[in-house]
Parts: structure tokens; sequence; C-alpha cells
């Protein structure tokens, strides 16, 4: 594992290589954008809202729950279980950025830490993948983070200005992005036989929970079992 | 209206547990150990989050999904292309989603 970021990379080479990369993640948070946009005017949020909902919070699962809970009038809003639901659904963001470490010196924890709010699960896996192959720098995660931000702010607020006059993306199987991207990110990340174990404990115990548990908890739950087996298999066979 | 005191003491919330997670994740990794069984758990993170976030939308009892996960698998072997093999399961489930209704 690598400590620090190679020096031969220049911060601006890295970030518009970390952008560029994500370029097709990033089409996949257009999309879900673009929906989010049109349930946040179906469900009463006001322009600024949606501004400072995807400025402030980015985080798309935790945002597409909390118009199942807003109301349009203020006095009704549930501001107490809106905040326990984001909380809940980004619980899975500790295993993410814990995996970023190998990124940032012992004594850039706290310059990480404040810039941990910008990663997102598509930014992220490309940054893994990048990590994977030897390169993988905070400028890289950070182009591809500034690109996503900026993109799921703009169509958030476009979706909102549109309205329904954008189709359901489950009619054109848009939907389907989300799922197509991670499943290329995973192929990417194969290293070898050892992977099989750790892989198909997370799919079987996020297939389980997913149907067992509400939310996302399954992202948790799967991560941790897989992980886990795969840290028991390599200790059993005295790999490190 | 441009927003009331609820709805910003809402998001102002909802923005500062988001990035307390996310922050909290990279600080209590550093203080991993950086050998043995931390770090094994740790490495096998990406993959196994990875596999989380896939298999349950691909294990919806719908054909569709697993026919579209089958065609962006072999595009990614032949091409090794993101954005191809991204397009190509869109337009696999949309046209598996389409004959199977139909």
């Amino acid at each position: 594992m690598q400590t620090s970021p190679p020096s031969t990379h220049g911060f601006a080479d890295q970030f518009f290589a970390g952008a560029r990369a994500c370029i097709p993640v990033v089409l996949s948070v257009a999309a879900y954008g673009m929906v989010w946009g049109v349930l946040a005017r179906g469900a009463g949020l006001t322009p600024l809202e949606v501004l400072m909902m995807s400025g402030l919070v980015f985080a798309g699962s935790a945002q597409f729950v909390a118009l199942d809970l807003w109301t349009a009038r203020p006095a009704t809003l549930p501001i107490g279980p809106l905040i326990l639901a984001a909380l809940i659904i980004n619980l899975r963001y500790l295993l993410i950025t814990a995996t970023l470490r190998p990124l940032f010196r012992p004594d850039q924890t706290w310059k990480g830490a404040l810039m941990m709010g910008i990663v997102s699960d598509e930014t992220w896996a490309m940054t893994m993948l990048e990590m994977q192959r030897g390169r993988g720098t905070i400028a890289f995660l950070l182009g591809g983070g500034v690109l996503a931000y900026v993109c799921w702010l703009l169509t958030t607020l476009l979706g909102y200005m549109a309205g329904s006059a954008i189709a359901d993306p489950a009619t054109y199987g848009l939907d389907f992005a989300f799922t197509a991207t991670f499943l290329v990110l995973l192929f990417g990340m194969w290293k070898g036989k050892a992977d099989l174990l750790p892989w198909a404990v997370a799919a079987l115990s996020a297939i389980v929970a997913a149907h067992v548990v509400p939310g996302t908890w399954y992202v948790l739950i799967g991560g941790i079992a897989g992980s886990l087996a795969g840290a028991i298999a390599d200790t059993v066979r005295h790999v490190d | 209206m441009w927003t009331s005191p609820q709805a910003l003491a809402a998001i102002l919330g909802m923005a500062l547990v988001s990035f307390a997670v996310k922050a909290l994740g990279l600080l209590l990794a550093n203080r991993l150990p950086r050998h043995g069984f931390a770090a094994a758990w740790l490495r096998h993170v990406p993959g196994a989050v990875l596999a989380s976030l896939v298999a349950p939308a691909l294990a919806t009892g719908n054909p569709a999904e697993l026919l579209a996960a089958l065609a962006t698998a072999l595009m990614y072997w032949r091409s090794r292309s993101l954005i191809l093999s991204m397009a190509t399961g869109v337009l696999a489930v949309y046209v598996a989603r389409l004959a199977l209704a139909g």
C-alpha cells in the first residue's frame, strides 16, 4: 500500500485526470439528479431548499428518502426524523471513506477528513480502482468529486425546473445505469480467486439484508460481512 | 417563499450528520493498525461494498436485470470500457424489459 501520492504528477494533471475518469460515472449521477429534482418539486421544496439540500447534504440516497418525509408546510416538517434518516442511510460512508486512508499521510488526517464531504459512491469507486492500479491521488479524488458535485447541483436544479417534462428514467432503462456502472467497477477490482469468497459473502448478505431490513443497511451489512470473510480467509492462509 | 426556519434546520442537520459520518470513516481508519487483520479487512472493504451495492439490484427476481448484467459483463470483457459497458447495460435492460413485458 502506498502511503504518499507519487510526486511525479502535478496536482492539476491529477485533478483533471480524476475528472476525466469520472465522466462515465457522473452520467449516472446526472440521471439520478434529474429524477431527484423532479420529485423534489412534487414534494414541495422551494428552489433555494433544492440548492441547499444538494449543495450541503450532497448524498443521493439520503436526499431521496428525505423527499418521502418532506412536507410543504413548515409546521409539520419532521426535522428529527429527517436528520436521523440521513444519518442511518449515510452510515455506509464509514466503510467507504475508511478505504481512502492510503491516500493520506498520517499528518494529513484532519485535512483529509475535511475533504471527505465531497466523496460520493461513484467517485470513491473510480478512485479505488485507480489506487488498485498503483495510482490514485488526493487530487484525482478531488477532481472526480468536484465534477460530480457540480453535476449533482446542476441536474437536481434542472430536474426541478423541467418538472414532469422529464419522463421516469425506468422507462428507458436509465435506472440500470447505476447498477451497470458499479458492476463494471467491481469487475475492474478483480485481483484473483481470493476475491471470490468475500464478494460472494457480501452479495448474499446484501441480498438477504435488502429483503429483511429497510433502507440502505444492506450496503453496510454486506460490506462488513464480505470484508470480514476476506480478512479471515487471508489470515487462515497467512497472507498479508 | 424562499425557505422556512424548520426546513433550514432540517437541511443543516442532514448536512452535518452526512459530513460527520464521511469524516469519521477516515478518522477511525487512521486509528487502525496498518498490518495484520485490520489491514486485511480494510483491503477487502471496497470489493465487498461494491458487491453489496450491486447484488440486490440484480436479484430482483426479474430476468431483465440478470440478462442486462450479462450483456454488461460481456461488453466489459471485450472492450474494457466503462462507458461502453454502461451504455450496453442500459440498452440491454430497456430491450429485455420490453421483450419480457410484451
